[in-house]
C-alpha cells in the first residue's frame, strides 16, 4: 500500500515533507509545554517566581502551540498532499506554498517570543497581536489561493470530498480570523478590540467555537475522508453520506459558539440558540465519525496487524465520544455544573488529544514513508507503542478531569441551610489535587510517544531510500 | 422590528430546510449514483496510474 515517491515526480511533495516534520516538533514543544503547565497545577513553585514561566503566559503559549503549530502543521501538510493527489496535479504554485511553510514557522516563532513576555490580545485563540495577525493572514490568503488554484486545475472531473472539508476549513477560518482580530492598534505591540462588552463575547465565541468546528474539526476531518480509507485499502463506507455530513456539519456548526456563554450577559434568547444548534450538532458528527469507522467494514482484522490503522479509528472513536459530550454538556442544566470546571478542560482533550491528534499522528505515520521513499516505518513495533501511550495517555488524563470536574462542579454549587457557600474555592482546589498530578502523569505517557514517533520518523529518514520492507505487524502485540 | 427579524427568521428556517432536503436528493438520486462512486475512487486513482507505468504487481 505504500508508494514511493518517485514514481509521481510532478508533485510538490518538499512543502509536504517540510510541514509533516515540523507537525512532530511542534507536537513535542507544544504538548510539552502541556505537561509543564499541567505540572505548575499542583506544584506552583515551578514558576520559579519567574513572570514569563507562569501559568497564565505559559498556557496561550500552550494553545497556540498544540492548535496552530502542532494541527496547523498537519493540516497544512494533509491538505497539500491530499488536494495533489486526489487532483493529479502538482500544487498550483510553489513559490505560494514555501511562504505559506516559511510564514506559518514565523507566526509560530512570534508567538513563542511574544505570549511569554505577557504581549497578548487577551482574546482566547486568538491571543497574538495585531502585526502577527497580518501575518497570519496574509500566509491563510496565500494558503486559499495555491488549494483552491490546484483544484482549479485538476486533471480528474470530480472534487473528492476531502476537499470540500480542506476547502471549508481554510475559507471560514479566514473569516473568522480576520473578524475576530479586528482592533484597533494603539502601539505594535498593543490594541483594542473594535468590539465592546457582550458583542465582543459574542465575537470572541463565534471565533472560538468555530476554531474548533472548522480548524480542529472540518480540518481534520478531511484528513480523515482521505487517510481512514487509503490506509484500509478501500474507498469510504458511503460517499452519499459523506455529502450530507459535509453540508449539515458546516450549516450547523457556525451557529454553536454562544453555548460558551451560558449565563452571562448574551441575551437568553442567544444562549438559548446556541445550545439547540449544538445538540443538533450531534446528528452530523456521528454520521461523519459512522461513516469513517465503517470504512473498516468486512476489513476489521487489519485494525489487529496494523498500527496506524489502529490510530486512524480510535480517533475517530474519541471524536465521537467528545461529539456526544459536547453537545450535552452545551445544554444550560448541565452547562450549569460544568462550566468553569476541569470538566471542560477534559472534554477539550478527549477531542484534541484522542481526535485531533491521533487522527494527525495516524496521518503522518502513513504519509512519512512515502514522503521519504520508503515502504513502511522503520519499526512497526515503536508505531505500536506509541499507540498504546498516546491511548493510556489520553484516556487517564480525561478520567482525571472527569472526575476533579464534577467534584469542582458540586463543590461550587452546595450550599447550607442558611444560604452560604458549603466548601470555600481553596477547599476544592485541595480535592482536586490528586487528579491533577493523574493528569500531570498522562500527559507525560503522550509526550513520550511524541519521543517514541520522533526516533522512528528519525531512523526511517535516514534510512538508504527504499531499505524499509513493509512487513506485517505480526509481531506487534 | 421585531416582527421584521422573525419573519427573516422564518424564512430563512424554511429556505435552508428546503435546501437541505435539496441536498439530500441529490445525493442519494441514482442518477448521481455512477459520478459518486468515481469520485470515492479519487484516492487510489493516481495508484492505479502508478502501477501500470510501473507496473507494480500490487493486485
Amino acid at each position: 500500500m505504500s508508494e514511493i515517491s518517485q514514481a509521481q515526480p510532478d508533485y510538490n511533495y518538499k512543502v509536504v515533507r517540510q510541514f509533516t516534520i515540523m507537525t512532530i516538533v511542534w507536537g513535542i514543544i507544544g504538548m510539552g509545554l502541556g505537561v509543564f503547565i499541567a505540572a505548575q497545577l499542583f506544584a506552583p513553585a515551578l514558576n520559579f517566581d519567574t513572570p514569563w514561566l507562569t501559568f497564565s503566559r505559559l498556557r496561550p503559549l500552550h494553545t497556540n502551540a498544540v492548535i496552530f503549530a502542532f494541527g496547523g502543521c498537519a493540516l497544512f501538510a494533509t491538505s497539500y498532499y491530499i488536494v495533489q493527489r486526489t487532483c493529479q496535479v502538482r500544487l498550483f504554485s510553489d513559490k505560494l506554498a514555501a511562504f505559506t511553510f516559511w510564514g506559518w514557522q514565523a507566526v509560530i516563532v512570534l508567538a513563542v517570543v511574544t505570549l511569554p513576555f505577557g504581549l497578548t490580545s487577551t482574546k482566547e485563540y486568538a491571543e497574538l497581536e495585531w502585526p502577527i495577525d497580518i501575518l497570519i493572514a496574509l500566509v491563510w490568503i496565500a494558503y486559499i489561493i495555491n488549494f483552491f488554484g490546484t483544484l482549479v486545475i485538476r486533471k480528474v472531473s470530480h472534487i473528492y470530498v476531502a476537499n470540500w472539508f480542506l476547502g471549508a476549513f481554510m475559507l471560514t477560518v479566514a473569516v473568522l480570523h480576520i473578524g475576530n482580530s479586528m482592533a484597533i492598534p494603539v502601539s505594535f505591540t498593543k490594541s483594542y478590540s473594535l468590539y465592546a462588552g457582550a458583542v465582543d463575547a459574542m465575537m470572541q465565541w463565534w471565533y472560538g467555537h468555530n476554531a474548533v468546528g472548522f480548524f480542529l474539526t472540518a480540518g481534520f476531518l478531511g484528513m480523515m475522508y482521505y487517510f481512514v480509507p487509503k490506509q484500509a485499502g478501500r474507498p469510504v463506507y458511503s460517499y452519499r453520506l459523506s455529502i450530507i455530513h459535509f453540508w449539515a456539519l458546516i450549516s450547523l456548526y457556525i451557529w454553536a459558539g454562544p453555548h460558551h456563554l451560558h449565563y452571562t450577559a448574551l441575551p437568553d434568547w442567544t444562549q438559548s440558540l446556541g445550545m439547540v444548534m449544538s445538540v443538533i450538532l450531534f446528528v452530523p458528527s456521528w454520521g461523519g465519525m459512522i461513516n469513517g469507522i465503517m470504512t473498516l467494514s468486512g476489513a476489521w482484522h487489519k485494525l489487529r496487524t496494523d498500527p496506524v490503522l489502529r490510530f486512524l479509528i480510535v480517533s475517530l472513536s474519541f471524536y465521537g465520544m467528545s461529539t456526544f459530550e459536547g453537545p450535552m454538556m452545551a445544554i444550560k442544566t448541565v452547562n450549569a455544573l460544568s462550566h468553569y470546571t476541569d470538566w471542560t478542560i477534559g472534554h477539550v482533550h478527549s477531542g484534541a488529544l484522542g481526535w485531533v491528534a491521533m487522527v494527525s499522528i495516524g496521518s503522518v505515520y502513513h504519509l512519512i514513508p512515502v514522503l521519504f521513499g520508503q515502504r513502511a516505518m522503520y519499526s512497526t513495533t515503536l508505531v505500536n507503542v506509541h499507540f498504546w501511550l498516546a491511548t493510556i495517555g489520553v484516556v487517564l488524563y480525561i478520567v482525571a478531569m472527569w472526575i476533579s470536574g464534577v467534584l469542582q462542579g458540586l463543590m461550587w454549587r452546595a450550599v447550607n441551610a442558611d444560604g452560604t457557600l458549603t466548601y470555600s474555592f481553596v477547599e476544592s482546589l485541595e480535592a482536586s489535587k490528586p487528579f491533577y498530578v493523574v493528569r500531570f502523569i498522562g500527559g507525560v505517557f503522550v509526550v513520550v510517544g511524541m519521543l517514541v514517533m520522533a526516533y522512528n520518523t528519525w531512523k526511517t529518514i535516514r534510512a538508504p531510500k527504499g531499505s524499509i520492507a513493509a512487513e506485517p505487524a505480526a509481531q506487534a502485540a | 422590528m421585531n416582527m421584521d427579524q422573525g419573519i427573516v427568521g422564518s424564512i430563512f428556517t424554511v429556505v435552508v430546510f428546503i435546501s437541505f432536503i435539496g441536498i439530500v436528493w441529490w445525493a442519494f438520486s441514482s442518477r448521481n449514483k455512477q459520478r459518486f462512486d468515481e469520485a470515492a475512487n479519487l484516492p487510489f486513482a493516481d495508484e492505479a496510474k502508478e502501477e501500470n507505468i510501473k507496473d507494480k504487481q500490487e493486485s
